[in-house]
Order: structure tokens, then sequence, then C-alpha cells
């Protein structure tokens, strides 16, 4: 994996400096620590920073074609590129290379923009034409991997991180209120905003085109789910065999590379498929890498034991505690370039750094396995939900509840508040047929944050739920609520926050590339026309993933209740020596210069988390949103000439 | 009483002493001011402040689910004896 940046001119003026250019890929430079590469051409500048993963010697980018007509810096993997490459090869194209980046030029002028459609892989592209004069960006279907862009005095600026961006086009005058209202709400700003206005990001499956001095985007795939009519048939044995096929032939892709591959091992159900299928079903040797927590609550270690033990393997793991992420979040916080409601990305950060200390470049991981095949709790809440709404006085039904949150059930919870508990879910409860049911709470809970907003930053309605709407398929309506939900956090969480700061930045910041079998694009075309009760059997998660795979796994792991990844809370930060750090983070001046909170009402809560009391969900993810904006604004704004080198002539 | 109890919610839910961010008849769940753990901080303060012990079938919203229902429950439970 690399990272990738660049610059067009959109209307007459001097072409791009190489300064200007080597301002952007130092701030690259964590991406792609083995290499780094140039392309200047009037009015147009490419570059790029290379991680080697695949034709160690000879993939060296930008890098053109035949006739030095067209020119690509790309990162990623098209993990079929050596199908494609026959294909070209047949149909008279000549490769100088073994790499996958040269596949990109010969696909381009053998089928214009239409050749992203034939890449499986994960990726973020820029084309110069030089003919044409054209410029095409493009980014992988569930966004995988980051691609920003800004139209700046006249010229599109591009690249793999915002900062990079930045770096050329100046110091930024604050964060984007919108995008805190949308982090507020959906955990991460709605592509293609980001925090900082005027800069956006490429959306997954989009195309961006500068031509003739304009810019325009296109959709080119979205998450194919369909209305029920068009559901899958099929007996139920045969998708079973379906499954299994796609899934080993996108996990024998995927293990593609010229540097060993080894594999994140959580102790869930997701990854123990993915090494099982590794170490059964091919011949690459297998190692495997587990995060574990001094807090038994939140730690995995017996079920990741009971898999390395199965797998074989040789295995490494970490242990983490409260002070590890505390002393890693700021640095974490630096590669998200988002705000963070949970310090759970910091962990993989620490993961990551295992990864490489071990020698290896590339982990295969379990991500898309919840959002596609059915395994979230919030499905299971989505169906509770829907269940109670038939009969909303039922004192029985939101009963169900207690089986997702331990703390709804008396024998657990001695408090027996359950009724009042319960009333939580209620929310929406009288719109069953709302496009939004199925993640109302969770909004509304998210959206407790913006207490915590200046008075004039909260004063605006927010528009976040009417953005979210708006940017619905004009199908949505008519699919399964089942199939609304699924793609709502294909959306929303999937690229906003499991794959971006919790995924590649914390695997990028390390220089460590992961692959995502669960996110292959026929994987997910197969699983977006399967029936709902294929993935979510009663309130059995997984349903067709379990019983494709389950007799090949420890009964253990297959049995075992589904534990949500989480990391150690807010409170850390409020004791000991991290306090006077935090503090001084969030002092009343600091919060008064950025401008975006309510010095008075953060004190309370920081109060609150010192005194030792109960501190629940929504103060926690306030606290470290708080906490990760002004460390943003301080690195993004206030900080911006202690890292940006300011551009050359 | 109702003072105290509108008090605790806005300096503890909302972090605020602003009474204008929340009516006294607004519900504490619908408006997700509280969460599970707020519900928690919510009775040991009812219990703790006014010498009540809430049962399990009083810990219901339609006592606790806005400033109203709350100081009239509490009010209900004072009137009637005490815990």
């Amino acid at each position: 994996m690399c990272g990738l940046a660049g610059i067009l001119n959109l209307e007459e003026r001097p072409g791009p400096s190489v300064a200007e250019l080597e301002s952007m890929a130092r701030l690259l430079v964590h991406r792609g620590p083995d290499a780094s590469g140039q392309l200047r051409a009037p009015g147009v500048g490419l570059v790029h920073r290379r991680l080697s993963i695949i034709d160690l010697a000879g993939g060296a980018q930008p890098m053109g074609n035949e006739d030095a007509t067209l020119h690509t810096v790309f990162n990623g993997e098209i993990f079929n590129f050596r199908e494609l490459r026959e294909a070209l090869l047949a149909a008279g194209h000549r490769f100088r290379t073994q790499s996958d980046t040269e596949v990109l030029v010969h696909l381009y002028e053998a089928r214009g923009d239409a050749f992203v459609e034939a890449l499986n892989g994960q990726f973020a592209i820029a084309l110069w034409d030089a003919n044409r004069r054209r410029l095409v960006l493009a980014r992988d279907r569930a966004g995988i991997l980051p691609l920003y862009w800004s139209v700046h005095e006249g010229r599109l600026l591009f690249a793999s991180s915002i900062k990079a961006i930045l770096a050329v086009r100046g110091r930024p005058e604050r964060l984007s209120p919108a995008a805190l209202d949308e982090t507020f709400t959906f955990w991460a700003p709605l592509a293609p905003q980001t925090l900082i206005e005027g800069v956006f990001e490429v959306r997954p499956g989009e195309l961006l085109i500068a031509e003739g001095g304009q810019v325009r985007t296109r959709r080119w795939w979205d998450w194919p789910f369909v209305p029920p009519g068009e559901h899958r048939r099929a007996p139920e044995a045969e998708l079973v065999d379906e499954l299994r096929h796609l899934l080993l032939d996108a996990t024998r892709l995927r293990l593609r590379a010229d540097v060993p591959v080894g594999a994140y091992l959580s102790g869930g159900l997701d990854s123990a498929v993915l090494t099982t299928l590794v170490a059964r079903h091919t011949d690459t040797p297998l190692h495997t890498f587990s995060l574990g927590f001094e807090d038994a609550g939140l730690d995995e270690r017996p079920a990741q034991r009971l898999m390395v033990d199965h797998l074989g393997g040789p295995h490494d793991h970490i242990v983490c505690g409260p002070a590890d992420v505390v002393r890693a979040f700021a640095d974490a916080v630096w590669h998200t370039e988002a705000p963070v409601l949970r310090a759970a990305p910091v962990p993989m950060m620490l993961l990551s750094a295992l990864v490489r200390r071990s020698g290896f470049k590339v982990v295969l991981t379990g991500e898309g396995a919840d959002e596609l095949l059915g395994g979230y709790d919030l499905f299971k809440e989505a169906k509770i939900r829907q269940f109670w709404a038939r009969a909303p006085e039922s004192k029985l039904r939101p009963r169900l509840l207690s089986r997702l949150y331990p703390y709804l059930d008396p024998n657990v919870n001695p408090t027996r508040a359950q009724a009042y508990l319960e009333a939580f879910f209620r929310i929406g409860l009288d719109a069953p047929a709302d496009p939004l049911f199925s993640h109302r709470p969770r909004f509304a809970t998210t959206a407790r944050c913006k207490d915590f907003l200046r008075d004039d930053l909260r004063a605006p309605p927010s528009r976040a739920l009417e953005t979210l709407l708006a940017a619905l398929p004009p199908t949505f309506g008519a699919w399964h609520p089942f199939h609304r939900a699924q793609y709502l956090e294909c959306r929303t969480l999937l690229p906003g926050y499991l794959l971006s700061s919790q995924g590649d930045r914390m695997l990028m910041a390390n220089g460590v590339e992961g692959r995502f079998p669960f996110l292959d694009h026929r994987l997910a075309e197969f699983a977006a026309a399967l029936p709902p009760h294929l993935l979510m059997r009663g309130l059995n998660e997984k349903h067709l993933l379990k019983r494709a795979f389950g007799a090949e796994l420890p009964r253990g792991i297959v049995s075992r209740k589904k534990q949500p990844y989480r990391a150690p809370g807010g409170s850390a930060f409020l004791t000991g020596a991290a306090r006077e750090e935090t503090r001084d983070v969030l002092s009343a001046a600091a919060l008064r210069r950025a401008g975006y909170f309510d010095p008075e009402r953060v004190e309370r809560l920081l109060l609150k988390l010192e005194g030792g009391g109960p501190v629940g969900e929504k103060d926690n993810m306030a606290f470290l949103g708080i906490l990760s904006t002004q460390r943003l604004h301080d690195t993004l704004v206030r900080d911006y000439q202690d890292w940006a080198r300011a551009p050359g002539p | 009483m109702r003072q105290q109890i509108r008090s605790f919610v806005l300096s503890n839910f909302l972090f605020t002493d602003d009474a204008s961010r929340l009516a006294d008849a607004a519900s504490l769940l619908g408006q997700g001011v509280m969460d599970s753990t707020g519900v928690l901080e919510l009775i040991s303060f009812l219990e703790r402040t006014f010498g009540i012990t809430l049962a399990d079938e009083e810990m219901v919203p339609e006592n606790l689910d806005s400033v109203d229902r709350i100081s009239a429950f509490v009010e209900r439970k004072l009137a009637a004896g005490g815990p």
C-alpha cells in the first residue's frame, strides 16, 4: 500500500513546483516508506510514496503506458491483476513490468472510465491522460483506501491524506462545524464532507474526472441491495456452497503478494473463518496477530487461544492497558484526521506496530462480515424494535432486548429499572416505515455529544439526518428493513470510521496493509441479494456464514456470544500522570481559543469523570469526541506551521 | 423539590445550570438526555436526597421520564409516608 498526491491546473497558470509536490509527499512517507517518485508535465504533477508489496523491483510509480501518454499513481492492490494482464496481453498490449499498477494504464486504454469496473481490489487511483489533458481519480467500492481532493485557486489538489492537501492549500481557518455536526450524529462526517471545509473525499465507488477546467464526480458502484421480489430463491444448501466458494476465492486472491501475509485474530467468528480458510485450504504459511486487554471485560484472549491451538501456526500478541491507550491517543488522532468517539482505534495502531516489528507488511482482517452477513447487535435491536412496534403496548416484546444488552436483564442488573431502560429503544417506534428506523436510537444517543458545542454552533438546526436521507438510493424504501439497516451501516460507519479511523489509518500509521476478503465485491453482490432470514435466524447472527464454515471451527468459537470490540474509556485520561496533559488540552482558555465547545459544560463533564462515580457511554463518547476534536484543531489549525512546510515558488 | 430535581438533571446530564435547555415536561428518554447509566444515577440521587426507596414496579417511564413526572412521583411518595 502506498500514498499518492498531485496537482492539476484547472486554468492557465504556472505548473506545480517540485517543492509543492515534495511538501505533499513528505506527509505521506508513513504510508510508503520504501520509495518515492514524481512526474511533472505542463500543468500537472503526480507524486507517489511506495510500500513495496508486489513486483518489488519493477513497480516504481508514477508508471506510464508504452508511448508515455498515460501515467498513473496508485495506492492499493488489484487482486485480479494477473487475469486482467493476461487478457490485455492477448489483446496486444505490451507490458514492461510484473506489477499490478501497469495493468491500470492499459486497462484504461482499452476501456476508458469503465476500467474501474473490471478491478477486484482496494484502491485509490490517479490517472493522467496526457493526450486528452484529462485526470481521473477513482476510489474502491467500499472505501478501504483514502482519497481526498480540493479545488483551490484554479487548481485541483488531491492526496491520500487531508494534511498533504493542506500543505499546499494553506492553513484552514477552523474545523468544519457541519462536519462536527455529522460526526456527533454518525460517528464520522458523511462523505464527501471532511473535517476541513473545501476539502472533500472521493466517495467510495466514485470517479472524479477533471477535464477542460471542470471537475465532476460520478458514482460507479453502490451496495447492491434489492427489493424482496429480487432476492435469491435458491435452496439454502446451494447458497452455502456459493458462499464457501466465494469467500475461499476472495481469500486466495488476497494472499497474492511478494511478501509474507499475516492475519488478525480477534477471537470472533469472522477472523476465525478467514484464518481457518488459509490454514486448511491454501499452502500459505499463516502467522496470526492478536490484541489482548488488561481489563478482563474487554479481553478476548481465551477465545484467541482456542483459535491459535486450532490453527497451529506462529502467533504474536500484545496486551493493552488504559495507560497505553492514553499514551498513544494523540499519535492515533494525528493519523485519523477525524474526531473519534471511542478510543478503539488506538489499540489497532499498537497492533499494526507489532505486525511491522514482526517483519510483516500485509494482514488479512475480517471487516465487512458484520455488515454484509448480518452480525451486528444493531440489526437485532432493529428487528426487536420492529417486532415491538407491531404491539407498542406489549410488556413482553421489549424484554427481548435483554438478550442483547445484559443491563436489561433483571438477573444481571440488580437495579431492576428494566421497564425504564427499555424505553430508550422506543425512540422512533411509532414510525416503523421511517428509512432511518434502525438507527434512530444510536443517532439520538450520539447526538447528545452536541450538548457540549458552543451555543452559536448548536443553534442552527442540524442538517445531518436530511443529508443522509437525501443520499439514499431511489429504491431504498422498497428494500426489506434488514437490508436498509445494512445499507446504512455500509454507508456511514463502515467507510467513515471502521475502515478509516479504525482501519487504514491505524494500519498505515505503521506502514501495514490490511486486506479484507469479506469486502470482495462479488461477495458483497452475493450477500446483498440474500433474503434476510438467511443472515439472521431469529436473533442468531450470521446464520449462513455459520452454516458454511461452522463445522471447521472450534465449537466454542461458533457458539460464543458476539463481543463488540471495545477499548478502555475516558476516565483513564483524567487519572495519574495523564491528567495534567488532558486538563491542559481541554483548559477553558484552549477551548475558548478553538471556539467549538462551551468551557463551562466541558468542565462539568471533566469533574464528573474525575469524580469516580458511574460514567455512561454517552459521557465517554462526548469526552473522547471533545478531546480528539481539540487535538485535531491543535494539529491542523493551531500548529499548522510546524508540519506543513510552506509551498515553494 | 422540583428545583432540586431540575438542577440535578441539568447539571448531571446536560452539564449546565441553564434551565432553558430543558423543559420540565420534556421526555428524558425521548430526547436521549439519559443513557442506561444515567437512570442508575437518577434513582440513587432520588433515594439519597429524598430518603425514599423505589420499588421495582415504580421504576417506569410514567414516574421518571420528565422533571414534571419525577416531581409528582416524589411528592406522592413523600405524602404516602416516606420510604
